[in-house]
């Protein structure tokens, strides 16, 4: 395969000899004729044997191609899909233009972590799902070209952070996943002292211990923190707010505090035979991987690497395992998922890439034992489901066919059916109302029942998406920003969140 | 970093190291551990802290060598530091606040029955403590256990102490004596068999339970033990159960998990260590 290749389709008309700060001399028509351009990756049957990235990401020519197809909508939906409103036409204009530099400030003013969004929102359901050029034909690749300006953002670091003078106001942030990292970003851009509470040894949460370097290099994360730290937020590793502080402490020591731990506890199958040896939750399983780099030869942490591994589940999650098992080495890597094809909640990307890598899908399948020899995994008994009347979410439930079960043999059973909450925090901190689930519950500013103590992400909203989770970070960093001015966070608004955004 | 204040060997393979960590030194409380990382790369394991001096600002680890990670970190001498210590977690000892209890501790279990010891002893509880080891070399913390109430010392080929297994002692205990609670800590095989020794008379009896970790927070789900039936975490929901409702033989069995890792870990560790003793005097000869 080509390592390189250019663009779908060809364009002999098209220049790209004008004046930088210009847009190409191209017109509606021809604009409409330009295909979405593909993003370059490393061969199936090469990268299901090694952790290296996918995607390689689009060139400078690749990108300003794919940025011309951009209609530059008056009244731009992909806005309104987008859960921390990235201005993505302007970002794309200036980026046509030859601007990196205006695209990247532009790009960085809405979005704190726009390498990592670029890589793994799920665009098809957001803005790409928006996009006008996608009512006939492909929509804008604005993923790719997010992902685009924000490596090149990182590579070229601006000298000016824009940073406002300090406030004097000090503000603990509790986790450091997607939606810790934002408010504390958006907080410290607006001059107000950032301390980041971390359990793990190392920052990023989910984008370091959860999501695999074939789909999100941990290079990068750490880019993107280190800018963080570049804008004065401090990290503090190893601090377990619930056990090592608790959040009263926290309380009394800051101005303000946002809770971000995640959701946290791996939900099991409540099936006989789950804690046979080779029985691993997602969570352990990509942690030991990712977090601790099991996949290296020379690890002093371990790995169970099975020939044949199924992986329980449907979503992003249960991807990323069972293309780790592949890559560890597992001859047949296979997802069960209880629904069918179409009602598979991963990122569309995501299952095409499995599927290129020769991962079988076991659909329409649900386990109901374990099975073991010696204490270990020898198998996954299942039962053939059929699809139902639609349930409250609008997906056709599905049911079991009575008699139908049968076993897959496997060595490495892997659980990704999803996460409850953790308690560990909401237990241990007087007056935090939390729902019947353990999520805790905020007003619409992201306030909790605790004056000045906010939450968001996982915590709040159950197992979610790094972009949902980033825009309850941004929402409450605006709400806490306006808490420490005196102002009732009541006064957040949508509008709000934009003018402070571009600030 | 956490620094290493202090170094003692207490048995052929068990190191008590006293280390910087003042924030864990204030607010840790008997029958909590600690997530420790040696240095980076390094395996995140659990640790009881079997001791801590809040004015110091340090905690007391007793770890016993038996795989890579912990050979590492007994290796570590004074004035070296241990990178990552997380905690204080898992709940507190329930502590009972009169009466007599048995603390049974093996090998290095003893580690982790002492803080238990010293809390009930300070609860004005009479204390009874069962050490053992192979042979008297094995025998560790007597004096410091001595402090808190009686001491019975068992080895297994009687060189010191009374010979036979620290569960003859307990019976011989249960059998004269009144015993409001047991707390019994060490191999598997020991904390079954003191589980059913009290079974019988229905003696209350805590074990403490290390099973294999990765974060320590409940996230991994890594460390679950059944208890009475259902899945517990030990890190979250323990470390300390029921011991009458543990399932041992399962607990036994996922210990092994990675055994034969641990064993090619091991091996790699020295290899790299003969490594270093030959490099210098390749030198000395070139």
């Amino acid at each position: 395969m080509d390592e390189r290749p250019t663009g779908a389709g060809d364009y002999p008309e098209l220049s790209f000899d004008h004046a930088p700060g210009e847009r190409a001399p191209i017109s509606p028509k021809e604009r409409m004729t330009i295909e979405r351009q593909h993003m370059p990756e490393q061969p199936a049957d090469l990268r299901a044997h090694n952790f290296a990235e996918v995607n390689l990401g689009f060139d400078h020519q690749l990108a300003i191609l794919e940025a011309e197809r951009c209609l530059q909508c008056r009244n731009p939906a992909c806005i309104d899909g987008c859960p921390v409103r990235v201005n993505i036409p302007r970002f794309i204009d200036l980026l046509a233009r030859g601007d990196l530099r205006a695209a990247a400030n532009s790009l960085l003013d809405d979005n704190a972590l726009p390498c990592v969004t670029g890589r793994v929102c799920p665009q098809e359901t957001q803005c790409e799902g928006r996009c006008l050029r996608g009512k006939k034909g492909d929509p804008v690749a604005i993923g790719y070209l997010e992902r685009f300006v924000a490596d090149w953002a990182s590579h070229n670091p601006a000298t000016a952070d824009g940073r406002r003078p300090a406030t004097g106001k000090r503000v603990a942030v509790v986790g450091s996943g997607p939606a810790g990292l934002t408010c504390a970003g958006e907080l410290a851009k607006r001059g107000h002292a950032v301390t980041v509470f971390e359990a793990f040894h190392a920052p990023g949460g989910v984008l370091i211990y959860g999501i695999p370097e074939f789909r999100l290099p941990k290079g990068v994360v750490r880019q993107e923190i280190e800018r963080l730290a570049g804008l004065g937020v401090e990290i503090v590793p190893n601090a377990i707010v619930g056990k090592t502080y608790t959040l009263d402490e926290l309380r009394s020591m800051f101005d303000a505090v946002f809770v971000a731990v995640g959701a946290g506890l791996p939900i099991f199958m409540d099936v006989p035979g789950e804690n046979l040896k080779g029985v691993y939750s997602a969570n352990e399983y990509l942690t030991r991987v990712n977090l601790m780099g099991a996949y290296l030869p020379d690890s002093d942490t371990p790995v169970l690497d099975g020939q044949r591994v199924v992986v329980v589940g449907g979503g992003n999650v249960a991807m990323d395992a069972v293309r780790t098992a592949r890559r560890l080495g597992a001859q047949d890597a296979i997802i069960v998922y209880r629904r069918g094809r179409d009602e598979l909640p991963a990122r569309r990307e995501e299952v095409h890439h499995a599927e290129q890598e020769g991962i079988r899908f076991e659909l329409l399948a649900a386990p109901v034992e374990v099975v073991g020899e010696n204490g270990w995994v020898a198998g996954l008994r299942c039962v053939r489901m059929e699809l139902g009347e639609p349930d409250e979410s609008g997906r056709r439930r599905p049911r079991p066919i009575l008699g139908s079960e049968f076993t897959i043999a496997a060595d490495l059973v892997v659980v990704a059916i999803g996460t409850r909450s953790n308690p560990l925090l909401t237990a241990t901190a007087t007056g935090l109302t939390v729902n019947e689930w353990g999520y805790i519950e905020t007003d619409g500013a992201g306030m909790t029942s605790l004056l000045g103590v906010f939450a968001g992400g996982d915590i709040v909203r159950g197992a979610a998406t790094v972009i949902l989770a980033m825009g309850d970070g941004k929402r409450a960093a605006a709400a806490i920003d306006a808490y420490l001015a005196g102002e009732l966070p009541a006064a957040v608004t949508t509008e709000a969140l934009e003018v402070g955004a571009a600030g | 970093m956490h620094t290493v204040v202090e170094r003692t060997q207490l048995s052929p393979n068990v190191t008590r190291l006293v280390v910087e960590a003042r924030r864990i030194a204030q607010i840790r409380r008997p029958g909590q551990f600690v997530i420790v990382r040696a240095g980076e790369g390094a395996e995140r394991i659990p640790l009881t802290i079997a001791d801590a001096d809040p004015a110091a600002g340090t905690i007391t680890l007793v770890i016993q060598a038996v795989g890579k990670s912990t050979y590492d970190l007994v290796a570590l001498d004074v004035g070296q530091a241990i990178r990552d210590i997380a905690g204080p977690l898992g709940h507190p000892t329930e502590i009972l606040s009169a009466g007599h209890a048995v603390c049974v501790g093996g090998g290095v279990g003893t580690a982790v029955v002492y803080p238990i010891a010293v809390a009930l002893h300070d609860a004005g509880v009479r204390v009874t403590s069962i050490t053992g080891g192979r042979s008297q070399e094995w025998v560790m913390l007597e004096d410091e256990l001595r402090a808190a109430g009686d001491v019975i010392v068992c080895t297994d080929d009687g060189s010191y102490g009374r010979q036979g297994f620290v569960t003859t002692a307990l019976a011989e205990v249960l059998a004269t004596d009144s015993v409001d609670a047991v707390y019994a800590v060490g191999p598997v095989p020991m904390m079954r068999a003191v589980a059913e020794l009290t079974r019988p008379a229905g003696v209350r009896t805590i074990v403490s339970l290390n099973p294999i970790m990765v974060d320590g927070t409940g996230m991994c789900g890594g460390c679950r033990v059944t208890v009475d039936g259902q899945t517990r975490y030990a890190c979250v929901d323990g470390p300390e159960f029921d011991a009458h409702a543990v399932d041992f033989a399962q607990l036994a069995d996922r210990l092994g998990t990675y055994r034969e890792f641990e064993q090619r870990a091991l091996e790699r560790r020295r290899c790299a260590l003969a490594e270093q003793m030959r490099t210098p005097a390749t030198t000395g000869a070139a």
